[in-house]
């Protein structure tokens, strides 16, 4: 009897015990979180790619970020001045300590954009202007212009800090060099001040957040209660929805187009749409004296602006959002996305779709048997299935296309050593601003990472349209500025510099029980999710 | 000729065949199948990698006898807007080209090592057996992976595409020589010490010719019997590899390409474009199985 007694109160002991535990455990909100792509780097600075942001962006944080409703607000920087019209004064937000301890100080940002700045760097757009940057005291920066920018605080957001300690021990102080493939530490790890810190890195296969304690806004009232976010990649699209139906994952990013109705259809799922400022878009290498893949030698066909035109004319856009996106899409014909500053319905002119008037464009170009050609794509949906839809709808006018879809890993450096006659690709408007999308996909190249061209990878070259751009740049009278932004948008639609194809609308998919806040850049801010 | 065809249609094979109408229902199956990949350029109702014919409009159209689906199209379309019964009979057809080649190469390999192993003896048969009981502790396909691995990084990247079919043909029949050369080395280890053999030797043959012109011949009947089975396990493994994405490149699909590509579009309701390419797969396979299956009894003489 009294063995059993005490057997009794040793359980009741245990059992309360456990009960004490148990909301401490309950607690923790780990979020599975799956989608086709996996960070291609975790260096701050060296490749400007939206998989890479998306990662980043919980980790680093800038002097500016935006709230919810997307607007700019205070972030690393408390509060910001113009002195003068070539200065910029930045307080900075006192007691932050990086993920490693290290406290911020005016030092890492002076760092920071040096580093955001150097030759390596794709990220110089995101300090558009910025000649230098000068410590004032410990918490007081000012970024010294070499050109005004009217919209700078809109570049800043996609500005990122690191810490000068950190990346001195590390060394690695300088960007990784993304195109060459290289492995460096910061590739690798990450210190920020950010929201989220990297536990686990395994490329392709997992990458684990955990939420940092200590984070300085932790008391916003936008604040999500997530403890941890596995990130996984999945390529296949069925199984990615299979994942979600059974419930091994809480949100996926990417839902496949023709699984959304299914999806919908299930009561523990929900969809949150969003449009995203994104455009999907054909590019030609509209540079090279004979194209590096294509049957015609000698000469480039499409330095001639009708085979070009002929090109847009033979997609049918219409077929691709009905059968490829199955209906999750705008067509556009403009590189500047509605809700972008700049935007403006008479440049949003698309070609019509029409067989015979691109088959005697290619005939007056003096190519009436048509040309071979390859189409270069990444492995990412929908990227590839539109790449396999096009080819067929080219060779219909005489373009013998044949899509070579490769990996994302592949891709990227491919096209980034302009190892391409024609390649598919997508581009967001990061800082919400025209200028972001002119200036780094259509001003002439120079081969190097300079914020101007960076990513024209087929090296269009229009003199005016680079004039124009520079003056866009400098221009402060939004209404001028504007119209010339109209201009822009109008030359590149008439000499197809690039054929944007449409937006896609952007499904999240998710458990009921995710609390997901959509942004327009598709970019999934776990710091604000609930996990009920 | 006329002699030996008598002789076949009189003998034991023929007669058990006629025993069996599955076999000979399989044998049709198998045939059919065969002869529509073969010709498919004739008797498709499409050319699905001609690009110019294809309309995106009209894809995803479902089986001509539902409520949606098209005339033209017996079996509906992809993704693409192809003709999902041409690209079977295509599909097929690198398949079949892929199995039968892996199973002759495999063969060529298995034999040779067999009848040397079988006939030599001592240190050679041991290493040769060693070697074949290493590779039988991996699963086929692993090997296959590897090789085919080992060949994405050493051949120059424009020349893989070209080149996937060939590589696949080596690692399925890397991965599948050792049943042979076990077999024949069974079989050789019976023959060897028999009188005609010894009489061959006697007479001062060379080794080689011993073993190709008067043991060959007497172990081939299992051989027969493995190649025919083989041929099946190696269409599934050319599949899977296929599925997995590392087989043929998607411009000259296999069947395992096609179900590939259809399994994307399971969950929203286009089964008929993974459904087709796999029923192809299961009938194939089966037909080639129960032959060989029959084969099998056929020859054994303790059967009869």
């Amino acid at each position: 009897m009294t063995r059993s007694k005490i057997y009794c109160a040793l359980f009741s002991a245990l059992f309360t015990t456990v009960i004490a535990i148990l909301p401490v455990s309950l607690e923790a909100k780990t979020l599975r979180y799956a989608s086709q792509d996996d960070p291609q780097t975790l260096d701050p600075h060296s490749a400007n790619l939206l998989p890479t942001n998306r990662v980043l962006s919980q980790v680093y944080e800038g002097l500016v970020m935006r709230d919810k409703n997307f607007k700019i607000i205070p972030g690393l920087a408390v509060s910001w001045s113009q002195p003068d019209p070539k200065t910029w004064r930045f307080k900075l937000r006192p007691n932050v300590k990086f993920h490693e301890g290290q406290a911020f100080t005016a030092d890492d940002v002076v760092f920071s954009v040096e580093r955001a700045l150097h030759p390596l760097s794709q990220l110089k757009s995101s300090l558009q202007g910025v000649q230098t940057a000068k410590k004032v005291d410990n918490l007081t920066v000012d970024l010294i212009m070499k050109e005004p920018n009217p919209v700078l605080l809109n570049h800043l957001f996609q500005f990122r800090i690191a810490s000068k300690e950190w990346a001195a021990k590390n060394k690695s102080e300088i960007p990784q060099n993304y195109k060459d493939r290289e492995d460096t530490f910061s590739s690798r790890n990450t210190n920020g001040t950010g929201p989220f810190k990297v536990t686990l890195r395994q490329p392709d296969v997992k990458t684990v957040l955990v939420a940092n304690a200590d984070w300085w806004n932790k008391n916003s009232p936008e604040k999500g209660n997530l403890t941890q976010v596995d990130l996984l990649p999945v390529k296949s699209n069925a199984t990615r929805a299979a994942a979600l139906l059974s419930g091994e994952v809480d949100f996926v990013l990417d839902p496949p187009p023709q699984d959304i109705a299914r999806l919908k259809g299930n009561p523990n799922i929900k969809i949150v749409e969003g449009v995203e400022a994104r455009f999907q878009y054909l590019a030609f290498d509209s540079n090279r004296s004979e194209l590096l893949y294509s049957d015609v030698k000698g000469k480039n066909p499409l330095k001639d602006v009708k085979v070009r035109q002929a090109i847009a004319h033979a997609i049918d856009v219409e077929a691709i959002k009905e059968k490829v996106m199955r209906g999750l899409a705008v067509p556009t014909g403009s590189v500047v996305p509605p809700g972008v500053q700049g935007y403006s319905k008479d440049a949003d002119k698309r070609p019509a779709f029409d067989k015979e008037k691109a088959k005697k464009l290619l005939t007056e170009a003096g190519y009436p048997n048509g040309f071979s050609i390859t189409l270069d794509c990444g492995n990412i949906q929908p990227a590839a299935d539109i790449c396999q839809a096009i080819p067929p709808m080219l060779s219909q006018v005489g373009i013998r296309a044949t899509p070579n879809i490769v990996p994302q890993a592949t891709f990227f450096p491919k096209i980034q050593k302009f190892d391409t006659s024609m390649y598919l690709l997508s581009w967001g408007a990061a800082t919400y601003d025209a200028l972001y999308n002119l200036q780094l996909l259509l001003h002439t190249s120079t081969g190097e990472n300079t914020g101007f061209g960076d990513s024209n990878y087929g090296r269009y070259s229009n003199p005016k349209l680079d004039d124009l751009i520079k003056k866009i740049g400098v221009e402060s009278d939004m209404k001028k500025r504007d119209g010339m932004i109209r201009d822009a948008s109008t030359i590149i639609t008439n000499d197809v510099a690039l054929l944007p194809i449409h937006l896609p609308l952007v499904p999240w998919a998710m458990r009921k029980n995710v609390d997901a806040v959509f942004a327009p850049n598709n970019v999934a801010y776990f710091f604000r999710f609930k996990l009920n | 000729m006329n002699d030996s065809l008598k002789r076949f249609f009189d003998g034991d094979i023929w007669w058990s065949f006629k025993q069996h109408p599955l076999v000979m229902i399989a044998a049709v199956t198998a045939l059919l199948c065969i002869l529509a990949s073969a010709f498919a350029p004739l008797v498709a109702p499409h050319n699905p990698f001609d690009l110019k014919t294809l309309n995106l409009l009209d894809a995803f159209t479902p089986p001509s006898w539902t409520t949606n689906g098209k005339a033209q199209f017996l079996l509906g379309t992809d993704d693409q807007g192809r003709d999902v019964l041409s690209t079977i009979m295509y599909g097929s057809r690198v398949s079949l080209v892929v199995g039968i080649c892996a199973v002759l190469l495999a063969m060529l390999i298995g034999i040779t090592l067999g009848l040397i192993s079988g006939y030599v003896g001592g240190s050679v048969d041991a290493f040769i057996m060693r070697v074949a009981d290493i590779q039988l502790s991996f699963p086929a396909i692993l090997i296959a992976l590897l090789i085919d691995g080992v060949a994405r990084v050493a051949l120059p990247k424009g020349m893989h595409d070209q080149l996937a079919v060939y590589v696949l043909v080596f690692a399925i029949a890397a991965s599948g020589w050792v049943q042979y050369a076990r077999t024949v080395r069974g079989s050789t280890l019976v023959e060897r010490n028999k009188e005609y053999v010894q009489a061959a030797r006697v007479i001062g043959r060379k080794p080689l010719a011993i073993m190709f012109s008067h043991v060959l011949p007497n172990v081939t009947g299992p051989v027969l019997v493995l190649a025919t089975l083989h041929v099946g396990t190696a269409i599934i493994t050319e599949a899977t590899l296929s599925f997995l994405g590392v087989g043929v490149p998607p411009t000259q699909p296999s069947l395992g390409t096609l179900i590939r590509i259809g399994n994307d579009f399971l969950f929203s309701g286009e089964w008929w474009i993974t459904v087709f390419p796999g029923a192809a797969l299961v009938i194939l396979v089966l037909s080639i199985n129960v032959l060989g299956d029959w084969l099998r009894d056929a020859l054994n003489p303790k059967l009869r």
